[in-house]
């Protein structure tokens, strides 16, 4: 019996696809917008049935969702399902005060902003397009109508980067009092432009980068964020602040996706759709389903997946919920190196990473597995 | 046939002086082969032997000659076969020795000649490859003339490669070498000098018939083992197996035994005839005992029993292999094997990867050593990690060097021999332009990479042999790594004390190279005894995680850790660390360390 509580839609069109991004994303075709957002409501109505009556957070991702059609944008959001969180992602460059009324108005509740830096010369490495100036404006234009949960994106580790340029950059980010931060280490992708261009780069400032984990996480804890998950920051205060929809995923809880690209997890099966956007346009207008890829997910595979998500997070794993998926020998080991700690409750035994196990989580995973 | 009309002889020689040629023009010539069949070095049956142009196996192929019954009895030429070359020796009345007429004698061909003369076999000289525009047979023919104390006029003049004074070659034979003695009606005694396993039909042993006659289906024992067996056929090679119906005194042939265990057939034992057995067996061969070890593992431990297999099959056509069960904490189960040195090594390794498909690592070689400890035990050590601790006193063993070299190049042999803790004993003349030098040096400084040195320093023009000169105390240690402050057995080394904080240092250096950064930091120690003597801290890892992980990231990550998991399962634990087999493959691995020499 389905009740699933989480949905993500996927906005894949983007002004211009960013050297580092391995998403799926769209450039141009931009008159295609319209009838993309008919193929993601056709197949929502495909998937109503295992939508629960009462959805707890929806969550658009791209892509740039900002840079759909505004129409179009605010068609999607008038029929997707009410939820206590709407996220949306934006670029700071799209959000003018329209938009910023229109999302609003639309029922949107949170805003996650790609900020990435706040140093002109890094921004470019990146191929981003919004100026310091624009991403501050648009966080103030998004205050200005009423926002007060924005999330900013953060990158850090990006070519040519040292410790004082991220400093500055979590102090410019700091100084906007957004109510969350995620912050990434520059992936750099196998096969991506950007890893041409700068993998070599990268590899020499590896050894630098190291301590930058370390630096974002001291210098947002010191300024009142909870780090509740490896790359996420809360503001701690009377309000609940942590992405409810993420932690949908990191609690091991089912979602669903829609659009191209988008994966979700229901009944004890991962289904991925594929990220052809004509393909999936051309099935879903003939009243088909949308070409996908399903991986069976078995209750062992789903026990390793809920403590890998789990040890993510700053709470500890109910040892009981991940039977099978610990090697226990392993923890023993670890808990001896001091990166994982062991308690008993009253649910039973609980296992959580120490500060120095969340540094080297990965790895601690990797061995924990059983 | 009558025992007068047979000749048993060998063919010795330095490595490429053409021994190889020679049998085979001489298969041709006594119509034993016909052209059509033949082949490149028809008597080196084994690929590898083919591929590296030299022959390790000895073989018997009969072959007849105006009227007489030639026994050719192939021998391999490098310093590490001596063994087999002197059991070949034993079968044999007489030996043609092979020089090449541009290259001269080498340091090969004096140890092969001193064999052969201390085995009292009479030796026919030839010198080889007269064609090429750069012999100088006369030269050759007095150098030769000079170590035999004969006329240089009886040195023979050939080129095997064009067949020209092959014939003057067997007809020589006839004529210097003795027909073999023995007494064809006493109780049948054979020597057995070499074995091969046929999968079919089992074991085949080589013989030399010494005295009476054997024949097919006759029961037969193995006097100093107690074997018994039938012999299922009697035959010749001839050079392919031809059943004959029975083998006299002084003839050479095989006997296809049926026995399927090859460890029940020793070569050097003599076989009898249970109707009739003879009073005492022939005196054995000297047991040869290996002076070079190293470990042997399977690089993917589910191997083992393949290599166990293997190692045992090789044993059989190769009795100076010896080898017993290792297991090491970082290579797992494996072997310690003892060979005769490092060619040998370096064919057992290849034939175990070749011809049994096993991928492979070998260690760096060591020696054996004797140890006494405090409480005046003696031990043989063949791994450092058994050495005890608490010691009196250890002995190496030595080796009498002898280098042949152009004399311009005597400063960078010298020099080689002293940086090996090498004792000079005394330099001669061979004529004017060749130097023979002899050095009495440690084997332990000359197993792993003495050789590749000599021919680099003297770009190619010396040629080394060695014979081992029994045990001397040395001023050596024992040094110990220490991983995460836990030993790694398969690390330690016995070595001289000058060289140990050297030798200490560069392996903490490489190992903390090659032992990628743990979720602690990691020391890495050379000791002796308990004193740290080097001292590397392998930093630990600050962090380790992936940035991101949202609901489309799931699967990828998963997969990414358990393949992860799955890598560390083929770490070897060492204390609390996980070292990946590749590190210590690194550090230990033969061809690695030749490089870094």
């Amino acid at each position: 019996m389905s009740g699933v509580r989480h949905l993500y839609v996927h906005l894949p069109f983007c002004a211009h696809r960013c050297g580092y991004c391995d998403f799926v994303t769209v450039v141009g075709r931009e008159g295609q917008h319209a009838a993309y957002v008919d193929a993601v409501l056709a197949e929502l109505e495909h998937e109503r049935g295992v939508l629960a009556p009462d959805v707890e957070t929806v969550f658009l991702g791209g892509g740039t969702p900002t840079f759909t059609e505004p129409s179009e944008l605010a068609r999607l959001l008038s029929v997707l399902p009410a939820a206590d969180e709407v996220t949306v992602e934006a670029n700071p460059e799209t959000v003018t005060p329209e938009l910023a009324e229109l999302l609003r108005a639309s029922g949107v509740s949170r805003i996650s902003l790609g900020a990435q830096s706040f140093q002109p010369a890094l921004l470019e490495v990146l191929e981003r397009r919004a100026s310091p100036t624009a991403i501050r404006r648009g966080v103030h234009t998004l205050r200005g109508v009423g926002f007060d949960n924005i999330s900013l994106d953060l990158v850090y580790g990006i070519p040519g980067q040292n410790a004082a340029d991220l400093d500055s950059d979590l102090a410019e980010a700091l100084a906007l009092e957004p109510e969350h931060l995620s912050c990434y280490e520059l992936e750099a992708k196998p096969g991506t432009r950007f890893t041409h261009a700068h993998g070599e780069e990268l590899s020499r400032q590896a050894d630098a980068m190291e301590g930058y984990f370390e630096q974002v996480v001291d210098r947002l804890t010191a300024a009142g964020y909870r780090w509740y998950e490896t790359a996420n920051f809360a503001r701690v205060g009377e309000r609940e602040l942590r992405a409810r929809h993420n932690l949908g995923y990191w609690l091991g809880r089912d979602y669903l996706g829609l659009g191209i690209g988008a994966v979700s997890t229901v009944d004890g099966e991962r289904r991925r759709n594929l990220p052809s956007l004509s393909r999936y346009v051309a099935a879903l207008s003939r009243g088909g389903k949308p070409p996908r890829e399903v991986e069976p997910i078995d209750p062992a595979t789903a026990a390793r997946e809920r403590l890998l998500l789990g040890l993510r997070l700053d709470g500890p794993v109910v040892l009981a919920d991940v039977e099978g998926a610990v090697d226990r020998e392993a923890m023993g080991r670890l808990a001896g190196m001091g990166l994982v700690e062991l308690t008993a409750n009253g649910r039973g035994e609980e296992l959580r990473l120490t500060r120095r196990g969340r540094f080297l989580g990965g790895g601690v995973t990797a061995e924990l597995l059983a | 046939m009558q025992q007068d009309r047979i000749r048993n002889f060998a063919i010795i020689a330095h490595i490429d002086h053409g021994k190889s040629t020679l049998a085979d023009r001489i298969l041709e010539l006594t119509g034993a082969v016909s052209e059509r069949d033949m082949r490149e070095q028809l008597l080196d049956s084994m690929e590898l032997e083919r591929e590296r142009g030299i022959t390790i196996k000895a073989q018997a192929v009969r072959v007849s000659w105006k009227g007489h019954q030639l026994n050719l009895i192939d021998t391999p030429g490098h310093v590490d076969f001596t063994y087999e070359v002197s059991r070949s020796l034993q079968a044999c009345e007489g030996a043609l020795l092979v020089v090449d007429a541009a290259q001269g004698i080498e340091a090969q061909t004096l140890a092969n000649a001193y064999l052969a003369i201390d085995g009292g076999l009479e030796i026919v000289p030839a010198a080889n490859k007269i064609d090429l525009p750069q012999a100088d047979p006369d030269g050759a023919a007095k150098e030769l003339g000079d170590l035999l104390g004969e006329e240089p006029d009886r040195v023979l003049r050939i080129s095997a490669k064009t067949g020209v004074g092959v014939d003057e070659v067997l007809d020589a034979i006839v004529e210097r070498i003795p027909p073999p003695g023995g007494d064809p009606d006493a109780p049948a005694r054979a020597l057995v000098f070499d074995s091969s396993y046929d999968q079919y039909r089992g074991v085949v042993a080589f013989v030399r018939v010494v005295d009476g006659t054997f024949s097919t289906r006759e029961p037969l024992r193995a006097m100093a083992q107690g074997t018994e067996f039938d012999a299922e056929e009697i035959g010749v090679m001839s050079p392919a197996r031809t059943p004959i119906d029975s083998l006299s005194a002084g003839e050479v042939g095989y006997v296809i035994t049926g026995l399927k265990d090859v460890s029940r057939l020793r070569v050097g034992d003599t076989l009898t005839s249970r109707r009739r057995p003879a009073d005492g067996p022939l005196p054995g061969y000297q047991d040869v005992k290996p002076m070079v070890f190293a470990g042997i593992f399977p690089t993917d431990s589910d191997d083992y029993p393949e290599l166990r297999d293997a190692l045992e099959r090789l044993k059989l056509n190769d009795a100076s292999l010896s080898y017993e069960p290792e297991t090491s904490q970082a290579l797992g189960f494996g072997f310690r094997c003892g060979f005769l040195g490092l060619l040998h090594m370096e064919i057992v390794r290849e034939r175990l990867e070749r011809e049994f498909d096993l991928d492979l690592l070998i260690t760096a070689p060591n020696v054996a050593y004797r140890a006494t400890t405090r409480t005046g035990e003696e031990v043989e050590v063949h791994n450092p990690a058994e050495m005890p601790r608490e010691l009196e006193q250890v002995e190496e063993p030595y080796v009498k060097a002898s280098v042949i070299v152009p004399k311009d190049y005597v400063g960078a042999v010298m020099e080689l021999a002293n940086e090996r803790r090498g004792t000079f004993d005394h330099m001669e003349y061979l004529s004017e332009g060749r130097v023979l030098l002899l050095y009495e040096l440690p084997l332990g400084e000359i197993v792993l990479d003495f050789y590749d040195q000599l021919k680099s320093r003297t770009r190619g023009y010396a040629s080394f042999d060695y014979d081992l000169a029994g045990f001397k105390p040395g001023d050596l240690t024992r040094v110990d790594i220490l991983v995460a402050g836990e030993q790694v057995d398969a690390l330690s080394l016995i070595i001289h004390r000058d060289f140990a904080y050297d030798r200490g240092r560069q392996l903490v250096e490489r190992l903390r190279e090659e032992i990628p950064r743990q979720m602690i930091d990691v020391p890495v120690q050379a000791a002796i005894g308990s004193r740290v003597i080097a001292r590397e801290t392998i930093k630990a890892r600050r962090k380790d995680v992936l940035a991101k992980c949202y609901g489309g990231d799931i699967t990828r990550k998963r997969k990414l850790l358990e393949k992860q998991k799955k890598g560390k399962k083929r770490m070897k634990q060492v204390g609390s660390v996980e070292v990946p087999q590749e590190a210590f493959l690194a550090v230990l691995n033969l061809d690695s360390e030749r490089k870094r020499t």
